[in-house]
């Protein structure tokens, strides 16, 4: 495989963007950028005198905490807008807001928002880089990124493993970008969740799909909880937490089933007894916190990959 | 006196005919259909052979938005594009505000369509207050002020009673009643068809048989109550066989498909990718079984007519994130180049049969007047152009919306010319050249 030098795209909206030698590039990147941590002086001056907006239409504690502190790891000047509800419950349009951005001429744009596509409408408008932070239940391209990173750093390779992803496929933006990411670098993915979840037309994404937890992990070298909603408790998805936990929650003894160097990780925030049993979440076989570290080393190197992708801007994209 | 149009290729199924004929207009009147008519004074018209003279084209499922609703449509707009895209006439649905609920909204639409003087508008009424499904409107005085039809479009019938009630009570005069089946449980907040494009993309979908469920129901009541039962926009292929069934049993029931249901799939957007809402409508573009489930339902006569759902949409709206943009596509003025080029240079049906579904077929099925051309009738008539290439120009609209997904489509199949009562309300000069009216 070529290593690709730089990012084609301007944008990082979703996965499909990123073809092997580029999602090389981010990982190695990645890599150099994680030892800017270690140092008693976190700072490199890479997006000195860049600005970046971190634009969040959604509540989000950690992805805008470790998108702030990639960004301030890399001397960006960085901004932030944090609201709740959709730009139409705020009275103006997502377009509007975008061009109102626009016209500070920020040279990136981390966004988080509730409809999916909303980072492919900013970037219609908008001439800086956009990053999406998760838009609706479509992808949230950076979480899959740190997610193969620290799988990578784990087991050393991807191509071959068998990774189970349980809990709300069909909601998870987590879950699609990981598909998509972590079977073109070679992995075989089961997505596993109670039927109501698992909306048709889902294996045309490359996955096995099974409602069985114990089939899902069996063998599997990664073992990744996805957040369960709790309005979903209450809906038509499912009667109940207990059965939930029952049915679908990760305790020690299903992990027996898998791999015996197997890992389990957790987008966040977790729900302890729901999804994930609190000693498997503090267990050995446990990288969560892993991944909140590697998450900032992540962001970075997608930052200053796209930064550097301005300088054939035109031809991009 | 009058217009001659001579040794013209005359298509009107229901009149049986297919053929060269001379077609003698007078005034607002067809005088004389038949071959090698004397010219005695009348103006001669000679068209290209490549053209064909058909029964004006009827659109029964459009959206004029006026009342209420003036910045995405108004009736002149709505008839100036129906009458560009050959319509002579159409049938437009219930749901401006104030809703045509009550007799004096129906008078309304009609004085607004007369002073347009463009194509004809037949309102349907609301089939309940506010289209709340609730109570039943006065149906007796909608179809005395000009209703032809009830609906509740946008909103589906939801009770199984209000249906069974509207049917009984319509039937009366013998209007349909059209339903836009949609089970409301199960389309929740969809914005897509629930398959493969609303999984990869991450968008809430809305089940096929969500519609099809309705058509069974509603299938079921027009054959408790005999009433007359019409689907709006046809788009599942579970629905196709219910309205199979449903004939096959002698059942008045008849349904129209759209365009863009036969032309496009939901694969077209995980293609694009981008969540561009000129794809966003409802029904949904649905997966390509349906698709050609429905080219299957117009080549076999299941489905009566083709209708547009011209569902006119203001820039500003459908700039909005795809979960919030709102449904519907324009329609009037695409619909003839995509029926000529995707069922007729296709393969799929032959030319009788395609004006059929664009004249006497639509025409049944509301019982309108119109859908042929009889010595003695109105000289309602569309002049078409069935190789001539077409470039779709959103900008070129008659239409106030340019809400397409067809922009930029180079296509086979125009319309030259649409007149109306006699009277010339249209001309095309790119598919007309030289060729005077």
């Amino acid at each position: 495989m070529t290593t690709a030098t730089a990012l084609r795209s301007r944008h990082l909206l979703g996965i499909d963007q990123l073809d092997p030698s580029e999602i090389d590039l981010v990982m190695q990147t990645a890599s150099a950028m994680k030892e800017v941590a270690l140092r008693p002086i976190k700072k490199v001056p890479t997006l000195r005198g860049r600005t970046v907006i971190n634009l969040f239409f959604e509540p989000s504690t950690r992805t805008r905490m470790s998108f702030e502190l990639a960004e301030k790891r890399l001397s960006a000047d960085t901004l932030g807008m944090t609201t709740s509800g959709s730009s139409v419950v705020k009275g103006e349009t997502l377009a509007d807001t975008a061009r109102t951005l626009e016209a500070m001429s920020p040279d990136m744009i981390v966004m988080r928002h509730g409809a999916s596509g909303a980072a492919h409408q900013l970037a219609k408008i908008c001439r800086g880089s956009i990053v999406n932070a998760g838009d609706g239940m479509h992808e949230h391209p950076t979480q899959a990124l740190l997610d193969a990173f620290t799988m990578l750093e784990r087991k050393g390779r991807i191509a071959g493993l068998t990774v189970a992803i349980v809990g709300d496929i069909a909601h998870s933006r987590v879950f699609r970008s990981n598909a998509l990411l972590l079977t073109r670098m070679g992995a075989t993915v089961r997505a596993c969740g109670p039927a109501t979840l698992i909306p048709p037309g889902l294996d045309r994404l490359g996955v096995t799909l099974t409602t069985s937890i114990d089939e899902a992990i069996d063998g599997a070298d990664v073992v990744m909880m996805l957040r369960v909603q709790y309005e979903r408790m209450h809906g038509l998805f499912l009667p109940s937490v207990r059965e939930y936990f029952s049915l679908f929650g990760l305790t020690p003894a299903r992990l027996e089933r898998a791999a015996t160097d197997v890992i389990v990780m957790h987008p966040g925030p977790m729900n302890r007894g729901v999804e994930i049993d609190s000693e498997v979440a503090d267990g050995p076989w446990s990288v969560i916190l892993d991944q909140v570290a590697n998450g900032v080393a992540v962001r970075m190197a997608v930052l200053y990959l796209l930064a550097g992708g301005e300088t054939d801007d035109g031809v991009r994209s | 006196m009058g217009r001659l149009f001579r040794n013209v290729h005359l298509v009107d199924p229901a009149a049986g005919r297919n053929g060269t004929f001379d077609l003698l207009i007078d005034g607002d009147r067809v005088v004389r259909i038949e071959p090698n008519l004397p010219a005695e004074g009348a103006e001669v018209v000679e068209l290209p052979s490549s053209f064909i003279v058909t029964p004006g084209l009827i659109d029964i499922h459009v959206h004029l938005r006026e009342p209420g609703q003036e910045h995405k449509e108004t009736i002149a707009t709505g008839t100036a594009s129906a009458v560009a895209g050959g319509f002579t006439a159409v049938a437009c649905m219930p749901n401006t505000s104030p809703i045509n609920d009550h007799a004096s909204v129906t008078e309304f639409i009609v004085k607004r369509a007369k002073d347009a003087g463009l194509a004809r508008v037949y309102p349907i009424g609301a089939v309940s207050v506010g289209s709340k499904g609730q109570a039943l409107t006065e149906i007796g005085d909608l179809r005395s002020a000009g209703c032809v039809a009830i609906s509740d479009d946008g909103r589906p019938i939801e009770t199984a009673l209000l249906m069974r009630r509207a049917l009984e009570y319509a039937s009366m005069f013998d209007m349909p009643v059209i339903d836009h089946c949609e089970d409301p449980s199960l389309r929740g907040d969809g914005v897509a068809h629930e398959g493969a494009a609303a999984a990869r993309l991450g968008l809430r979908g809305i089940p096929g048989v969500a519609e099809s469920i309705m058509v069974e129901r509603d299938i079921s009541l027009a054959e408790l109550t005999g009433g007359r039962f019409h689907v709006a926009h046809m788009s599942a292929r579970q629905s196709l066989r219910a309205v199979r069934d449903g004939k096959a049993r002698g059942v008045r029931v008849t349904t129209e498909v759209t365009p863009h249901h036969f032309v496009l799939s939901d694969d077209v957007l995980t293609e694009r990718g981008d969540y561009d809402t000129n794809f966003k409508m409802n029904p949904p573009l649905r997966e390509e079984a349906d698709r050609l489930a429905m080219i299957e339902g117009i080549r076999d006569g299941s489905i009566d007519a083709i209708a547009t759902d011209h569902a006119p949409h203001h820039p500003d709206e459908k700039a909005l994130e795809f979960d919030h943009a709102p449904f519907g596509i324009v329609g009037l003025e695409t619909a003839v180049p995509l029926c000529f080029d995707r069922l007729v240079h296709a393969g799929v049906i032959g030319l009788s049969r395609l004006i059929e579904l664009l004249t006497a077929g639509p025409a049944r099925a509301l019982s309108l007047p119109g859908g042929t051309l009889r010595e003695g009738g109105v000289a309602d008539l569309t002049i078409l152009a069935p190789d001539a290439p077409v470039t779709v120009r959103a900008s070129t609209f008659r239409s106030k919306s340019r809400n397409t997904p067809f922009d930029g489509w180079t296509l086979k199949g125009g319309v030259a010319a649409t007149v109306v009562g006699g009277r010339v309300v249209y001309v095309n000069p790119d598919v007309l050249g030289r060729t005077t009216l």
